[in-house]
């Protein structure tokens, strides 16, 4: 799957927020690609950035308080930073699909679910209203929505979570997009309509060869539909790796925390849950060490110092780290200079 | 009306007992009601005091509907709601909003439920100014120890919502539900939109704040390993009906219901090695929809284990085993005691 042609590249994103108490550092220097059919995995802990830097590289964060202070968006290889407002309309929801964290603000309450999935056939693909509506009905059904015909009439407040969730998917899905950003799409449903949705998105993968970047805190998800797994702290990159390595083999102490926080509805029941202790940093400026280094486990001298690079550790498998958290050699080894 | 077939061991504080919300289907130029949406359909449950009910179900099978007409933000068709002395269902507003400082909840779209011109002191510290009579710094030690309960950090307090990530807007809820030292809370997927490590310390918080005050909770949530940590029984929902409930640790271990079977089996593993090999129930046929619903059991569309009767007859809610009730025609029972969600 992942040897198709690069759809997107995103180099050395980084993004800022002003705000009264200071410059807030959201983004520092993000960096990922994806090739056509490819589903990129995004995890990490909330707050670290995944969504802003979706946002920022579909131009949807309003300026100021958001600053995008350097970088390239390269969507088939034009870039979303300098092509323009106008550019970047059209091609947001025609070329480029996306469904946002937060389904209930970002469906417009005043205007029914079916005119909302209608306007992008209409204005991106010049539908008539018939056979838009014919598409939209089409496109609700697919979501699995019951009653698709008569509930397009209905307005959002009238869906429940999960419903909202899926219009947001159906509209995202309505153009046939080159590339979907999806972020946290299916928090709210239950796992048998999620089956369903992953299986909608792995078909899409096959037959138009979409290029998928899904966030998500479902690590289940992640293992079931990724190709490539990427995972956030602190705005950066931490690591990113071809998902069966993630799982088997991660490298970084951030990584291992988090696999260790999962619960499980099969193996035997924790009495306590584990959580990552501490709070991840405020970053009031660029990062100038590793900013998981107070909460981590195997942290040394070093890791104040610099701010670790992201390195191939085995085949394009990349970790922001100064030590090598390989399995086979479960205690740190220092391995790389730096300093 | 039969006794409640699958009660918890110690006195209910909540209980729910033939719970209906029909939202109507208006249609024509005139808005004439033409039909209704029959989101909950009758169900009925107890949870006791300290105790922590799970409901799962299918996306729009009706439970924040069931969540919202126990604290009456919706309005009940039919049915009773009582918790501790009180009789929800028929409190007057002014005797409602007195009891409101008890009952609270997380709700499901964080966004939507925080207003943008306010700060997230000033978002805590709300119900305080609204129910209680504290001092100004009173207050904000207070808010101050609410964030740091959920895990935000103090610098925060300042800020308004759009500028937080949208697990760190739901832990803003949680910490506004928690100002008022509720008995109940209804937490309609409060960890859906958190990191797994967050999610842990929501829980945990949660699980603490039980054991020292005795909270009692109805968990909405999809997410089955979460609900198998955190729930004492569970409530499985489709379509308006409750068609299983009981004990945790059995209905993980041997579901009854077809449907709560199908449900369980779809969960994914968070390891792509073990995902690539479980056994899955795959649901086929028509799912249908509320305003419709089909004869006889509300899951015999597309039920695997589907036979003639199911199309024609609901079925009857069957005490299996102490504290636990199911509703379906393959499932014997000793009793029938017909209240657990059947029609
Ligand atoms: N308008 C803003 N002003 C200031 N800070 C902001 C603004 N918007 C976002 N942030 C900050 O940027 C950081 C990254 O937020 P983002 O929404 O990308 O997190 P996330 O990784 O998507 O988290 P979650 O998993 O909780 O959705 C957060 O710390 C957030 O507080
Ligand atoms: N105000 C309303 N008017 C009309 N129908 C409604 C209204 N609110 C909810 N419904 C319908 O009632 C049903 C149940 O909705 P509810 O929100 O309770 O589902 P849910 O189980 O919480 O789903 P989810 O898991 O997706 O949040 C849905 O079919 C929904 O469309
Ligand atoms: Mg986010
Ligand atoms: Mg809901």
């Amino acid at each position: 799957m992942a040897d198709g042609p690069t759809v997107l590249d995103v180099r050395d994103l980084k993004v800022v927020f002003a705000t009264r108490a200071g410059e807030i550092h959201a983004v520092n220097r993000v960096s990922f690609d994806l090739k056509a059919g490819e589903l990129l995995g995004v995890v990490g802990e909330s707050g670290s950035g995944k969504s802003v830097t979706m946002m920022a590289l579909l131009g949807l964060l309003p300026s100021p308080p958001a600053e995008i202070r350097s970088g390239q968006v390269l969507f088939e290889g034009e870039d979303l930073v300098t092509c323009g407002a106008r550019r970047l309309k059209a091609i947001r929801g025609h070329r480029i699909g996306f469904v946002f964290q937060d389904p209930m603000t970002s469906l417009n309450p005043v205007f029914t679910v079916g005119f909302q999935i209608m306007e992008p056939l209409r204005r991106h693909l010049g539908l008539d209203k018939a056979r838009a509506r014919r598409r939209a009905a089409e496109l609700l059904d697919l979501v699995g929505i019951p009653d698709a015909s008569r509930r397009l009439g209905d307005y959002p407040h009238q869906f429940s979570g999960g419903m909202r969730q899926r219009v947001m998917i159906a509209i995202a899905l309505a153009c046939e997009p080159r590339l979907l950003i999806a972020d946290e799409p299916t928090t709210a449903l239950d796992v048998t309509i999620q089956a369903q949705i992953l299986e909608l998105v792995r078909d899409l993968r096959r037959s138009l060869g979409m290029a998928i970047v899904w966030i998500t805190h479902d690590l289940g998800v992640i293992a079931g539909i990724a190709d490539r797994v990427m995972v956030m702290y602190a705005g950066q990159v931490v690591e990113m790796a071809p998902v069966r390595d993630l799982f088997a083999d991660p490298r970084h102490p951030y990584t291992r925390a988090l696999l260790a926080t999962v619960p499980s509805v099969r193996g035997p029941r924790a009495d306590k849950l584990q959580a990552i202790d501490g709070q991840p940093p405020l970053l009031l400026a660029h990062p100038a060490a590793c900013s998981f280094a107070p909460r981590c486990a195997h942290a040394a001298g070093s890791c104040a110092v610099a701010n670790p690079p992201r390195r191939p550790v085995m085949p394009a498998h990349e970790v922001a780290c100064v030590f090598d958290m390989a399995r086979a050699r479960p205690a740190p080894v220092l391995d790389v200079a730096h300093g | 009306m039969a006794e409640p077939s699958a009660a918890p061991a110690a006195a209910p504080l909540v209980s729910v007992r033939d719970l209906k919300v029909h939202f109507p289907i208006l249609s024509g130029v005139f808005r004439r009601r033409t039909g209704a949406v029959r989101a909950v359909d009758g169900v009925s449950f107890d949870i006791a005091a300290g105790e922590t009910l799970g409901l799962v179900g299918e996306s729009g099978c009706g439970k924040s509907t069931t969540g919202r007409a126990m604290l009456r933000l919706v309005e009940p068709t039919a049915g009773t709601v009582r918790i501790g002395d009180d009789d929800i269902t028929t409190a007057p507003p002014g005797h409602l909003r007195r009891l409101r400082p008890a009952m609270q909840m997380v709700f499901q779209d964080p966004q939507a439920s925080l207003n943008p011109r306010m700060t997230v002191m000033d978002i805590i510290a709300e119900p305080l100014d609204e129910h209680t009579r504290l001092s100004r710094a009173e207050k904000r030690d207070k808010v101050l120890d609410l964030m740091d309960a959920v895990g935000l950090s103090a610098d925060f307090a300042g800020r308004y919502p759009h500028a937080f990530s949208g697990g760190q807007r739901q832990r803003i809820g949680i910490a506004r539900a928690l100002a008022l030292n509720p008995r109940f809370i209804v937490c309609d997927e409060p960890i859906a939109a958190l990191d797994v490590s967050i999610q842990a310390q929501v829980v945990n918080l949660l699980e603490d704040l039980q054991a020292r005050f005795g909270l009692t909770y109805l968990f909405i949530s999809h997410d089955l390993s979460m609900v198998r940590h955190i729930a004492d029984r569970v409530a499985v929902m489709y379509l308006g009906h409750i068609v299983e409930i009981a004990p945790r640790d059995d209905l993980f271990a041997a579901p009854l219901h077809p449907y709560t079977e199908a449900l369980l089996s779809a969960v994914p593993e968070h390891d792509p090695a073990a995902e690539a090999t479980r056994q899955r129930i795959i649901l086929t046929g028509d799912v249908p929809s509320p305003a419709r619903p089909p004869a006889g059991c509300a899951f015999s569309t597309r039920c695997p284990k589907v036979q003639p009767v199911c199309r024609t007859t609901a079925p009857a809610t069957v005490v299996t085993a102490p504290g636990r009730a199911v509703a379906c025609h393959l499932v014997a029972g000793p009793a029938a005691a017909g209240s657990v969600g059947a029609s």
